[in-house]
């Protein structure tokens, strides 16, 4: 579904990504681990679009297409999902008006037939249990006054109604306490089909105990310097990534 | 390919050439303003002496007066005396005669905005029986007013048939020399609205200039008066989002409200005029003057406005809180694309007990907009318990703009309670990315999150005019962002 190869990517002329690749098929968990500033975000806001990275070699392919050729909302429309790291706030505009734009633009782009508000509120209430989310937060500005917590279980909301091919999950565990983690990742496990492939931004093993991955990739300075099964992140909760980072110094 | 706007712009460019005819056509006089002058508008709109007395009063206050320039807008400087301040409507041999003649720009904008067919016509300019069946509307919906007693006519009909309301209240809020412009308006004025409702009466519709076939060539000095006497309650709309067709430059126009006790005037504006093209020129210059008393105990007098239009707007709507227990309120949306400056806010007056006043201002700059908060809360020694909560924000899109923030603040009396907020936020690439990333482009994400800034605004104006104003800030700003 997803091939990355050599992707080489800067931001004002410091190079970021150094020749990562990586190949995940539907249906399949990768998680990405790696210390602070190993590039993780960058290879999400890659993925999603974001115009501030310079993308000097490599390619990415998506479905057979090269994705980089794609506008952010032209991605999103063929079903790639970004949960932000940091969800933005939009105020004066409602979480249910902006979700029913958001999935109206997209289900507009692939020919279908836009949903009314009556039949989009029915989605809603469905999707809402999935994250245990409260109601009342539809009703108000996007992500505007939320909790840490509320904006990223609005993320996987989000997921939830949109129905992503291609999930990226940016640290979505960053600032969750552990139900809430709990709540995040059963809601991502109730959306795992055999279409579907989700990429795990994560910094810590934690949040793997309760998203299982089929792959762990390791990144350090802007490459995967090992990749492995969900032992390996168990690997690196005792061990750290010093023996990685020396690893990666010698290659 | 020209953007709306810049089409527009043409078309009244082009308008605006032959504007200014000084042929023996009599209802056209040359440029230039003195005694004559005066005399002669007068005389044409068949004004009783009094009336004359009054303009011409008017006209020897204004040439004491000097041009004002504490506004931060920028222009050259305007002769008066190349000015001709009175254009008879244009002859029917002059407009378009149909829909086909008119630029298919312009027509797209119309499109846009949702407008019907019929007011396409009427508000392009098109000499056809369209006009004639919007008369009979008029005519229909104004029976109706009629049995309740409320008088909506236009001003030289009120002059006509109700000349001891005019005379009571004409200038009794905005006098003669109130400022420079409001001195000119008072001197020359052409036509405009006037309303009364008689007390006790609930004005059951929103009175909108675009009922009144008069609106249309009401011409460069409007004057407005509006009258609500006591416990009775009406909502006004003036202008319209279309884009008005229009071969004046400069507009100076004076509205006077006067609520009396536990009576309720609602007004409502959506301004569009012609913004001059990307550096500014031949756009309108709109020099206004809006004040409204809130003359009796527990009267409420409420301003929104929605400004997109204009190359210059100087326009302060205000009100005086004079009665005990008096509300004011003031609520505004002002665009500034383009190379369009707006210098606009509110002064709200509080003389009487426990008055309130709310003050919300949402300024939007893009392009090479400047846009400028001007806002004056004033609590008398007299005016015990007065409370006054301000919030004024500002939205920049684009590195080019430029928004300032200037509030006055005068309290006389210990015991006001006062609040003020303000915020600068720039239309964040965060933002828009983040709609991009859920599937909407970027015209779409502008225009929402525009929306949602304007929010607390919008939900004040009339509902269907809450639904044009969206749509028109859509088109005001589009192509703004990369």
């Amino acid at each position: 579904m997803l091939k990355i190869e050599n992707l080489k990517a800067s931001v004002e002329g410091q190079e970021i990504l150094r020749g990562l690749s990586l190949e995940v098929k539907a249906g399949e968990v990768h998680a990405i681990m790696g210390p602070n500033g190993s590039g993780k975000s960058t290879l999400a806001q890659v993925l999603a679009g974001r115009e501030d990275y310079e993308i000097d070699a490599g390619s990415v392919t998506y479905d057979g297409e090269d994705l980089l050729e794609l506008a952010p909302e032209e991605r999103a429309q063929k079903g790639v999902f970004l949960a932000f790291q940091y969800p933005v706030e939009i105020p004066g505009v409602s979480n249910t008006y902006f979700l029913k734009a958001a999935l109206n633009s997209i289900r507009k782009a692939r020919g279908e037939q836009e949903l009314d508000a009556m039949e989009f509120l029915k989605l809603v209430r469905e999707k809402v249990k999935v994250v245990d989310l409260d109601e009342s937060l539809m009703k108000r500005p996007v992500n505007d006054g939320f909790s840490g917590g509320e904006k990223k279980r609005n993320e996987i909301f989000h997921m939830a109604v949109l129905e992503p091919r291609l999930a990226i999950l940016d640290e979505t565990d960053s600032g969750l306490d552990i139900d809430a983690l709990k709540t995040v990742a059963a809601g991502v496990n109730s959306l795992r089909t055999d279409g579907r492939a989700f990429l795990v931004i994560t910094h810590y093993q934690r949040l793997l105990e309760y998203i299982v991955p089929d792959v762990v990739h390791v990144m350090v300075d802007g490459r995967i310097v090992q990749s492995g099964g969900k032992e390996l992140a168990l690997e690196l909760e005792s061990k750290g990534y010093g023996w990685l980072e020396s690893k990666a110094g010698a290659a | 390919m020209p953007t709306a706007t810049e089409t527009i712009g043409r078309l009244t460019e082009r308008e605006y050439e032959y504007g200014f005819v000084t042929e023996i056509e009599q209802e056209t006089l040359p440029p230039g303003l003195d005694e004559d002058v005066v005399r002669f508008i007068s005389r044409r709109k068949k004004e009783p002496e009094w009336l004359l007395e009054w303009r011409l009063k008017a006209l020897d206050i204004w040439r004491k007066m000097k041009e004002p320039h504490w506004a931060n807008v920028h222009y050259e400087p305007i002769d008066y005396q190349a000015i001709s301040y009175f254009a008879a409507p244009k002859s029917d041999a002059d407009r378009p005669k149909s829909l086909d003649e008119v630029d298919p720009e312009l027509l797209r904008t119309y499109e846009k905005l949702g407008i019907p067919l019929r007011e396409q016509e009427i508000l392009a300019g098109v000499a056809v029986d369209a006009v004639f069946d919007s008369v009979s509307v008029a005519t229909t919906f104004r029976d109706k007013l009629a049995d309740l007693g409320i008088v909506f006519c236009s001003f030289s009909e009120a002059v006509e048939n109700h000349p001891e309301l005019v005379k009571k209240y004409l200038g009794t809020v905005v006098p003669r020399a109130d400022n420079f412009y409001a001195a000119l308006n008072s001197a020359v004025f052409s036509d405009g609205s006037f309303v009364y409702v008689p007390k006790g009466v609930r004005c059951p519709m929103e009175l909108s200039t675009y009922f009144r076939i008069n609106a249309l060539n009401t011409g460069q000095f409007e004057r407005t008066l509006i009258v609500a006497d006591e416990g009775s309650y009406v909502s006004y709309l003036e202008g319209c989002t279309a884009p008005m067709r229009d071969e004046n430059q400069l507009h100076a126009a004076v509205v006077e409200l006067i609520a009396h006790k536990d009576a309720e005037i609602k007004y409502s504006t959506v301004q569009n005029w012609y913004p001059g093209d990307e550096n500014g020129k031949g756009g309108i210059f709109n020099f206004v003057t809006k004040r409204g008393l809130c003359e009796g105990e527990r009267s409420k007098i409420s301003w929104t406005q929605v400004e997109t239009g204009s190359a210059i707007t100087w326009k302060y709507p205000s009100c005086v809180l004079r009665g005990d227990h008096s509300v004011g309120e003031f609520y505004s949306v002002a665009v500034s694309n383009l190379k369009q400056q707006a210098d606009t806010g509110t002064k709200m007056i509080h003389l009487g007990k426990n008055t309130r006043s709310t003050i919300i201002s949402k300024g939007i700059s893009a392009g090479r907009g400047q846009n400028t908060y001007r806002g004056q809360v004033k609590i008398g020694k007299n005016a015990d318990n007065a409370r006054n909560f301000s919030q004024c924000d500002s939205m920049l899109i684009g590195d080019q703009c430029g928004a300032h923030t200037f509030p006055y603040i005068d309290v006389q009396n210990s015991t006001a309670q006062m609040e003020h907020e303000a915020s600068t936020s720039k239309i964040g690439e965060e933002q828009i990315f983040y709609c991009n990333q859920r599937g909407i482009d970027t015209e779409d994400a502008v225009s929402m999150i525009v929306n949602g800034f304007c929010k607390e605004v919008f939900k004040e104006l009339p509902m269907e005019f809450a639904v044009e104003a969206q749509k028109l800030l859509e088109v005001s700003l589009e192509g703004s962002v990369g």
